[in-house]
């Protein structure tokens, strides 16, 4: 159905989705958790850092993080003296830059779902024995179930369609780094507009459903009785 | 030995709660008060929900707090009901109730599930959703699962107050189910005068974060000097036995020290005990016994303090001879009928309630 290439970029961005996603709910829970239960000063700060991918041009992003991770900068040192080489320019690379530029898409719904629990049942868990381990594995995660399918699927979604990051840390390297946003503006600067249509309309279609989806189950979530 | 002893110093802009207390190891002690008086924080503190910098807190010979412990809420054995019941909305009520039992080791278990159900009346209710359950409901099954952890301490954080008349009305039994089954000590938080009638051995009463009296709810019942006293609810309370039945007019009379009441028929034995609740507002006083009149409950009585209830209103302490009961009169009827303390006088009685 699709032409080798294409089907390279869409399996390349499949799995750089999931894989993203899965470190995005690791570390992104615990960091909502915090968010939402804490009365710190940091707070403000840290959730304007987690923020920040929102409003940022990717650009700048990608190219802070190239700066770090290149052979000079302080990830780089690090990543090389541990014999892993630098960053940029590969898999593992495109893997640390979406994470950070996803990070928000996770962590506010997951914090936005702690913080609607509120305090009361958790309370109530600790007068019923249960440890403050517990009460978040069997109060706060169930009742925020809600919150952590949004930060899933937003998080993959945004993932698959990010550019401008991939663009400067990753990028263009077939298998690689060569997501399917990359192939398609690969396509239309060597004007092959039907190659980039066939990608673009997945891409399209892809989008609707996950956030029609997404929405179709907010509102199921959101009734009571149901 | 077996008794609570609590001690808080705890404040924050605003506000500040100082108690010392020494409650009775078993039966229902109400912490009463208007609201913004400290009851729900004290209880809060007890249960290690709040943390009083300055406290000390020891249970039946265990300590909770002093200034070097600290127990987590989670390790206190007592049960804790919040005014909105707080059921986990994931889980039916049979999980519910589960989930404070299966984190009691079985060693520790005293209370059974099947008797708590029972007790409460919760049985049909058992695979339903919280979402599904009336509030009187809600209530009774928050009540339900604080029972299963067999707490040695529990605590009411005014359980009925989010009801309507008619839920109240129907939680109230069970409640008072619980005063007679259980042999821990019960804190009942409430600003309901009638609820603490019914339900409280003891009171605890707070006002701007300080205890102002606390001893038997009968003698603090009968107290002109407290805030309970200003109450339109305002009564005493009696302790009596039954003593007979008149069959043709359908009454019970009942003794206590110092008289005789008359009220309409009862379904109880001779000689069981009953609290009847005699409010102030339906007490009236003549200086002479009164004949020709429809009420039927006269009795002698000596006026023992008079204080103020209002603009127009007072409150006139009366003591029919080892029983105290309040009189609501106007200031201008004390004046005219020249009520001081000594005086002889009779006690008119509308209203009888027979609370259990």
């Amino acid at each position: 159905m699709f032409a080798a290439a294409n089907l390279d970029a869409i399996l390349l961005t499949a799995k750089l989705a999931s894989v993203v996603t899965l470190l995005l709910l690791l570390i992104g829970t615990p960091i909502a958790w915090w968010l939402a239960n804490t009365r710190s000063r940091l707070k403000p700060p840290l959730e304007a850092i987690v923020a920040l991918p929102i409003v940022l041009p990717p650009s700048v992003l990608g190219f802070y993080l190239l700066v770090a991770m290149g052979p000079h900068g302080p990830v780089g040192q690090v990543t090389q003296a541990l014999g892993l080489g630098t960053l940029p320019f590969t898999f593992t690379g495109l893997v640390v830059a979406s994470v950070l530029y996803s990070l928000p898409f996770v962590v506010q719904p997951i914090q936005n779902a702690f913080a609607a629990i509120g305090p009361g049942l958790l309370e109530a868990a600790a007068t019923l024995r249960a440890t403050p381990r517990d009460r978040f594995f069997t109060v706060a995660l169930p009742l925020a179930r809600p919150g952590f399918i949004t930060a899933a699927v937003l998080g993959f979604a945004h993932t698959v369609g990010e550019f401008g990051v991939v663009l400067m840390v990753g990028g263009n390297i077939p298998g690689q780094t060569r997501v399917v946003s990359v192939q398609i503006y690969d396509h239309v600067e060597a004007l092959e507009y039907g190659q980039a249509h066939e990608l673009a309309i997945l891409l399209m279609g892809f989008s609707f459903v996950t956030l029609f989806l997404l929405y179709a189950f907010n509102r199921r979530a959101t009734v009571p009785g149901t | 030995m077996n008794d609570l002893a609590a001690r808080f110093r705890h404040g924050y802009p605003g506000f500040g709660l100082e108690v010392d207390l020494r409650l009775p190891p078993r039966g229902v002690t109400a912490i009463f008060g208007p609201s913004g008086s400290g009851k729900t924080t004290l209880l809060r503190l007890i249960a290690g929900l709040e943390r009083a910098a300055d406290g000390y807190l020891s249970v039946a010979d265990a300590v909770w707090q002093d200034a070097q412990t600290f127990v987590p809420t989670h390790e206190r054995p007592l049960g804790y009901v919040f005014q909105d019941a707080r059921l986990f909305p994931h889980l039916d009520v049979r999980r519910n109730l589960d989930y404070g039992l299966s984190r009691i080791p079985s060693s520790l278990r005293r209370v059974s599930l099947d008797g708590v159900i029972e007790l409460l009346g919760i049985g049909p209710l058992m695979d339903r959703k919280p979402e599904r359950l009336s509030g009187g409901e809600r209530q009774r099954v928050a009540i339900a699962r604080a029972l299963v952890v067999s707490p040695r301490l529990l605590l009411l954080d005014e359980p009925l107050a989010a009801l309507d008349q008619a839920r109240k009305q129907e939680v109230l039994p069970y409640l008072e189910r619980l005063h007679d089954t259980l042999d821990i000590p019960v804190l009942y938080v409430s600003h309901a005068i009638d609820e603490v009638a019914r339900l409280a051995d003891h009171m605890v009463v707070l006002d701007g974060g300080r205890v102002v009296a606390q001893g038997s709810t009968l003698d603090l019942m009968a107290r002109t000097d407290l805030p309970l006293s200003g109450e339109d609810a305002a009564g005493a309370l009696i302790e009596a036995g039954v003593a007979g039945h008149d069959e043709t007019y359908q009454l019970t009379s009942v003794v206590f020290p110092g008289g005789r009441l008359t009220l309409p028929r009862q379904a109880r034995d001779v000689g069981q005990r009953v609290r009847v609740r005699i409010l102030a507002r339906d007490v009236s006083i003549t200086l002479a016994a009164q004949t020709g009149t429809s009420i039927i409950n006269i009795l002698p009585a000596r006026v023992t303090a008079i204080a103020a209830a209002g603009p127009s209103q007072s409150v006139v302490s009366l003591d029919l001879g080892g029983t105290a009961i309040l009189a609501r009169v106007t200031r201008k009827s004390v004046d005219a009928l020249g009520l001081k303390p000594g005086l002889a006088v009779h006690a008119q009685i509308k209203g009888v309630a027979l609370l259990k």
